[in-house]
């Protein structure tokens, strides 16, 4: 997994490219825990991210949760099986997808 | 049918999903079809891994099935852990919101949303958990 950070202001957006699984996941929570201050628009651009699994959608809800009280949070360029996993787990309802 | 034993640790994730993939492949699976096995595969040996044989670790057994007409695959996971019946663990409750939602317990879920079939028995004080999953499109 590689994450590219983008900060504009207080838009941060990041981009992941390959797998967010078990062993990549806590490299990703470990970013965001650090990159939050001051954030107001969090992104999530999924375009290049090939897979998820719970692991990944545990730092994506503390992401989710951190950002309801700082700003807004948006998942973009998810692929149509990701989601499916979105979907069948509830997180269509829960994340903003764009 | 292959097999693959394997201390149960997260550190071997990578190697029990490449014997699965090499066996997918060969079977023709569909990209989608490997990514949603794949899926299972990781939440199932990653419970194996922390929890079968906490705070110690080992062994498990990975068993890879494809049906002789190629139309199914079938994954048995074996371990010697505590008995464990993830089955019997209620599903989330996808109604609530985020803020009230648990940040865990998505990973057997997604395994029972995604695969065809699913049972788990506990035989001679082995855990074993079959997975069964249709690999036409």
């Amino acid at each position: 997994m590689n994450i590219i950070q983008e900060r504009n202001a207080d838009q941060l957006t990041l981009k992941i490219e390959g797998r967010i699984d078990t062993k990549t996941a806590p490299e990703l929570d470990q970013v965001l825990q650090g990159a939050l201050e001051g954030v107001k628009k969090l992104v999530f651009d999924l375009e290049e991210t090939a897979y998820i699994s719970s692991a990944g959608l545990r730092v994506l809800l503390i992401a989710q949760k951190q950002m309801n009280k700082q700003g807004e949070m948006s998942v973009i360029h998810a692929n149509g099986d990701l989601m499916e996993i979105f979907e069948v787990t509830g997180f269509t309802d829960i994340l903003v997808f764009e | 049918m292959k097999e693959l034993d394997i201390e149960a640790l997260v550190d071997n994730l990578d190697t029990v999903i490449a014997f699965i993939d090499e066996e997918l492949e060969e079977a023709a699976c569909p990209p989608k079809i490997q990514m949603q096995i794949d899926l299972a595969v990781e939440e199932i040996f990653v419970n194996i891994a922390n929890y079968a044989y906490d705070p110690e670790t080992g062994p498990a057994t990975v068993r890879a099935e494809v049906h002789p007409d190629r139309s199914a695959v079938s994954i048995t996971f074996i371990d010697h852990g505590v008995p464990y019946d993830p089955l019997a663990k209620a599903d989330p409750d996808l109604s609530k919101s985020a803020e009230e939602r648990e940040v865990g317990g998505l990973g057997i879920f997604l395994v029972k949303k995604t695969m065809d079939d699913i049972r788990y028995e506990y035989v001679n004080g082995s855990n074993i958990l079959t997975i069964v999953k249709g690999l036409k499109k």
